[in-house]
């Protein structure tokens, strides 16, 4: 399976995962504090470098989603088909997380028939460690 | 103004197919050669050259082997398919600004026996990879789809709206016999029971893998008078990178079913003297067919959430309101990171394409949506 190429910007969100944490960056500034997704080093809004990474309720909807079938990297076909979803945030429905509606935390990518997947559907955030990082996955509500 | 300031006066290409023996640089060199011979100006005299990313042989190795003269000018366009007019652009600016006078675009490319990029697991960017891949978002194809699953789902659009655009693309194709589906025709039901590429999009959204190279020649609107061929005039161009865009995964800002096209139609529009109403014949870039709607109301031709029924009664194809990609296009023409679409236009606006438009005299062609794009509009 791939690990993510973490950068500089990203790095806080990896290790705030590591923790079991849901952590998205803010803008620091008085006055400010909008969320920005993906990290980078300033503001758009307000141009403040002042940031902060603030926890968010891990709950979300599922924006929209596909399902990759072969030609794949290995590891993935090994799951294919499976999902990948964009799930927004509750607390912050512009920003977008991609990841992978599963069964249970550690279940494989494939552990949900894509037939219960809809647009809207509830989600909340679990995680598990692959290839020695933390990453999100998602659960659905209604289990 | 760069309007009407320079011509396209020559175009080249190769044969297209799923494996050609000679390597990118050979091809690379062919097609711009034709292009030159069919512009009637020696190699001697090109001191200009405009390429976009994921081309794998630079301006110096195309200039010392058709013997260029002394180059003033070169560019390399960023974002892989989403530059491909923009070559056109930046040497149109270039002769216009008086940097260079004979200026050379070219894309040569592997793409049907070579790797496929996403293959690659060691160049990936960190930002924004490292938000998608780990999750099995590994293609395009992903990536795309996942944008045309929402688009789907707001406003109602359909296989069958995807499907008319593989099929206008197809129904060109069966004319052109340069093109890879020349002899293979399509139907609905070899559509919808294709096999999955990355659900909602199949086999018959995603566009061919091709060995190929094009080119093409752009000079002054005076000197193109002296040219053999018809002028084909650069009237209108733009390059499109909107605020808070992130690329192919634009997941991220408010409205990801707004891309690229947005920006750049706004730019290309203001400075033109006609507008979607008026285009005779559209080459949008189509890598996946819902590029296709998208495009449609990012350039202006109908509204938004209304391109998938845009593509109704037969829209798309020779007669309808909007002659689509009438070479085959991306999808059964050849996939060349879209610089088949250029050369089909010029070819339009000459009266010499296999799919002719009755007197077509304007031309939109598009460059990647999705990533930052480019446009251009060509008159006659
Ligand atoms: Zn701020």
């Amino acid at each position: 399976m791939l690990t993510p190429v973490i950068d500089e910007d990203g790095a806080p969100f990896w290790e705030y995962a590591a923790r079991g944490e849901l952590r998205i960056q803010a803008c620091a500034a008085d006055g400010c504090g909008e969320l920005r997704f993906p990290p980078r080093p300033c503001c758009p809004h307000c141009r403040s470098f002042a940031g902060e990474w603030r926890l968010m309720s891990g709950r979300g909807r599922i924006w929209s989603y596909v399902v990759p079938h072969p030609p794949l990297l290995p590891d993935y076909a090994a799951q294919a088909p499976y999902n990948a979803v964009l799930v927004e945030l509750a607390d912050a429905p512009r920003i977008r997380l991609a990841g992978n509606v599963v069964a249970a935390p550690d279940a494989p990518l494939d552990s949900v028939d894509p037939a219960r997947l809809r647009i809207g559907a509830a989600v909340r955030v679990a995680f598990t460690e692959t290839g020695g990082v933390t990453v999100p996955r998602w659960i659905l509500e209604r289990g | 103004m760069l309007k009407d300031r320079t011509a396209i006066v020559g175009i080249g290409q190769t044969a297209f197919a799923k494996h050609l023996p000679e390597s990118e640089k050979t091809l690379a060199c062919r097609a711009v050669l034709a292009a030159l011979d069919d512009a009637g100006i020696a190699p001697a005299e090109v001191d200009a050259f405009a390429s976009y990313t994921m081309e794998e042989t630079d301006e110096v190795e195309v200039a010392k082997a058709i013997g260029a003269g002394d180059v003033t000018f070169f560019s390399k366009v960023g974002y892989g398919g989403g530059g491909s007019c923009a070559t056109v652009a930046h040497l149109a600016a270039a002769v216009a600004t008086g940097q260079a006078s004979v200026g050379v675009a070219w894309r040569s490319r592997k793409r049907g026996s070579g790797p496929r990029p996403w293959k690659n697991t060691a160049v990936q960017l960190p930002t924004p990879g490292q938000w998608t891949r780990p999750f099995g978002l590994l293609r395009p194809a992903d990536e795309i789809g996942m944008l045309a699953r929402r688009y789907m789902h707001e406003y109602g659009a359909t296989r069958d709206h995807l499907f008319n655009v593989a099929l206008a693309c197809r129904n060109r194709a069966n004319q052109n016999p340069d093109a890879i589906m020349y002899d293979r025709p399509l139907t609905r039901e070899m559509y919808m029971t294709s096999r999955w590429i990355s659900e909602p999009l199949c086999l018959f959204d995603n566009c061919l893998e091709t060995d190929g190279a094009l080119a093409c020649v752009v000079v002054s609107a005076e000197r193109a008078r002296d040219c053999p061929r018809r002028p084909v005039y650069v009237h209108s161009a733009a390059q499109g990178l909107p605020a808070q865009h992130h690329g192919m995964v634009n997941y991220w800002n408010d409205d990801p079913l707004t891309g690229p096209a947005w920006t750049a139609a706004r730019h290309l529009w203001k400075q033109a003297d006609f507008g979607p109403a008026d285009v005779d014949v559209a080459q949008i870039y189509d890598a996946f067919t819902p590029l296709v709607p998208l495009s449609l109301e990012g350039y202006g031709f109908c509204g938004r959430g209304e391109g998938g029924a845009f593509t109704e009664g037969g829209a798309l194809e020779i007669g309808g309101r909007l002659p689509l990609n009438t070479g085959g296009g991306g999808l059964s023409e050849a996939y060349v990171h879209g610089f088949n679409l250029i050369t089909e236009g010029v070819k339009q606006l000459r009266g010499t394409s296999t799919a002719q438009v009755p007197d077509a005299r304007t031309c939109l062609v598009t460059a990647g949506e999705g990533v930052p794009t480019s446009a251009i509009l060509l008159r006659s």
